[in-house]
């Protein structure tokens, strides 16, 4: 029982544990004197592996300030002599009418539509299965749990068919509403909340008169903030990466998101002419759209970096 | 997973209301239970609509067949007679099964590693390579095979010139028999650091203790990573699995943008998702796109569910 049980002290800094037992920190402290060789080759592997995986970003920062030519002619991994990024967005903001910002528009229109919605959805529903014993629930969990198995990307075409029907194909609502499905954070919520949400404390809200909803918002809800916050990011991430829903519903170049968009360049600066080469608009385009997750990341660490694992936790 | 999760869910039938729930007022109990399903309704409205009945709407299309000659008409299993007798599809298939195969041993040994020698570590260089590693995660698989397709490309790479220095010719990544290796680097850096961070955070909730009684038994660190901590976090790492599986199974996006630039080595069919999205958009044939999809779906649903099967002692799901 105690494997999907998930952590409560959440916003907690990895290196410090609720319980008070001894941080591995403290502990890697006092091994320090004899553990200096493995600890040199440690770190050695360490900055290997995090070169790797941050080479190619280096490559997009530095591609981002090359026009085309310094693409073809300069050293991948260095910068040209010739600094032409703003040259790059200022491209961004003329090509084909500026459409790539309303691309990016498009991307974030999406993901937090999408992201908040299903977030919102997702807490009411884990709430529910949590903290209500109706006829059902373990049916209809099973089944919601049964799914998380299905690959979404099998939903795709026959959910393209159906929107066509009902008139919604090539709107953003074709993207939005098939994004509010997760129910794999209704499946973190219920976790979450079964353990984080004390029965009594509830049933004391009930006892002093306050309604089911006003027991929800005054004191369920704020015990949830870690979960809801893990949920959210996730279900934003997805929307924001999704490629094949927007690539099958929207054919309006002005509907697409950047994903989506920035493949389209792509695929027609291989193989078209030098017109429709837009080498240096894919790579600056490319690096101003990963810079607003990359950032949220970075300031929403103390998050992500316990509640990615809720839900599998021993 | 179902069954694990599901227990409690289901009031045990000998006291169907626990001592505090007030037993005599029904109408309180009824009230509570019309409560319990307002709160779920929002997500089971949009379950049915956009799970439920696409995968009916999907089985239910995949049984007619339309022609222009014809019309529309029920033929029964025969778009899947069709799916499983032709071999664009049962190449992608099996092309998915090898990426699975390779790919998430791959990925998940990467991710382990790198979780081990943090968890032993405490210094700022580790916590920066932890947020490095991740990185790629931020970075939305598009523009992650994007930068790739670059840095493959032979006329912008820089691979040209880093085998010039040792003289060598410069591998081509894009031709038929080295773009399998090219796109598992692609998933590989996309994705192991989202997998380190899963794994990272399991080790921390192992109570040090038991290190501590394991290094007085003599044992040195790789005995007390592979013997005590690999075992203790085999839950995360089923999880992991699980969803890498999943993922594979479904690859579409990557093949899809190297596909700009290596048209020799993808074709059209390269994966059964491809496979599906081009009969359904490059050639109309919705029924037995939704055959092949609806099969897809079907054989990635059971693959999860046998390997939960299999590994339901080491993940507890008893």
């Amino acid at each position: 029982m105690s494997v999907f049980a998930p952590r409560t002290d959440l916003r907690d800094e990895p290196a410090t544990t609720a319980t008070g037992v001894p941080s591995h920190a403290d502990r890697s402290a006092g091994d320090r004197r004899r553990r200096g060789g493995r600890r040199i080759g440690s770190h050695a592997f360490l900055v290997i592996l995090a070169i790797y995986f941050v080479i190619p970003i280096w490559w997009l920062v530095v591609a981002a300030t090359k026009n085309t030519s310094g693409l073809f002619g300069s050293p991948a991994f260095w910068f040209d002599d010739h600094f032409a990024l703003f040259e790059n967005i200022a491209g961004l903001f003329t090509h084909q009418g500026g459409i790539y910002w309303r691309w990016l528009g498009n991307s974030f229109l999406y993901a937090f539509a999408g992201g908040l919605g299903a977030t919102a959805l997702a807490i009411l529903a884990g709430y529910g299965f949590a903290k209500y014993r109706f006829r059902g629930r373990g049916a209809v969990f099973t089944v919601i749990l049964g799914s998380v198995m299905v690959p979404l990307t099998a939903l795709v075409i026959p959910t393209f068919m159906l929107l066509s029907q009902y008139g919604i194909i090539n709107t953003p609502w074709a993207v939005i509403l098939p994004s509010l499905l997760s129910p794999f954070g209704v499946y973190l919520m219920r976790v979450y909340t079964q353990d984080a949400v004390p029965d009594e404390m509830l049933e004391a809200a009930r006892i002093d008169g306050a309604g089911e909803l006003r027991t929800f918002f005054q004191v369920a809800l704020p015990l949830l903030k870690p979960a809801i916050v893990t949920v959210l990011l996730l279900s934003v991430v997805g929307t924001w990466n999704n490629f094949f829903l927007p690539l099958a519903v929207l054919t309006d170049p002005q509907l697409l998101p950047v994903t989506v968009g920035l493949n389209r360049w792509t695929a027609l600066s291989n193989a078209g002419a030098g017109g429709e080469q837009v080498w240096n608009l894919i790579t600056s385009g490319a690096f101003v759209s990963v810079l607003p997750l990359i950032l949220s990341f970075l300031f929403l660490q103390r998050y992500w970096q316990g509640g990615l694992s809720i839900g599998s936790i021993k | 997973m179902t069954m694990q999760t599901t227990l409690p869910a289901q009031p045990a039938p000998a006291a169907p209301a626990r001592g505090n729930r007030p037993s005599g007022g029904s109408s309180l109990e009824r009230r509570r239970q019309r409560w319990g399903w307002l709160f779920v309704t929002p997500f089971l409205v949009v379950f049915a609509l956009f799970l439920v009945f696409p995968l009916f709407y999907a089985f239910g299309m995949s049984l007619f067949t339309s022609t222009l000659a014809t019309g529309t008409r029920f033929t029964g299993a025969e778009n899947y007679v069709k799916a499983f007798t032709d071999p664009l599809f049962l190449e992608g298939l099996l092309r998915v099964a090898a990426y699975a195969i390779v790919m998430i041993p791959v990925q998940l040994i990467v991710a382990t590693a790198a979780a081990l020698v943090l968890d032993t570590l405490a210094t700022r260089l580790a916590k920066a390579s932890r947020l490095l590693i991740f990185a790629p995660y931020a970075i939305p698989v598009v523009i992650g095979a994007l930068m790739w397709s670059f840095l493959y490309s032979p006329r912008f790479g820089p691979s040209a010139t880093l085998f010039d220095v040792v003289g060598l010719p410069s591998p081509d990544f894009l031709a038929a028999d080295t773009v399998f290796g090219s796109l598992v680097n692609v998933v590989t850096w996309q994705w192991s650091g989202y997998y380190m961070v899963v794994i990272y955070a399991a080790l921390r909730s192992i109570d040090p203790a038991i290190y501590e009684a394991a290094r007085i038994d003599g044992a040195n660190g790789w005995q007390t990573a592979l013997r005590i901590k690999v075992p203790l976090i085999s839950s995360s790492m089923v999880m992991a699995i699980t969803f890498a599986l999943i993922g594979t199974l479904q690859f579409f996006t990557e093949p899809v943008v190297l596909r700009n630039i290596a048209q020799g080595a993808i074709d059209a069919a390269y994966t059964p998702n491809m496979y599906a999205y081009s009969l359904a958009f490059s050639y109309s044939q919705f029924n037995y796109a939704s055959a092949i999809a609806f099969s897809l779906g079907i054989l990635v649903f059971a693959g999860s569910y046998v390997f939960l099967f299999l590994t339901r002692k080491q993940s507890g799901l008893k």
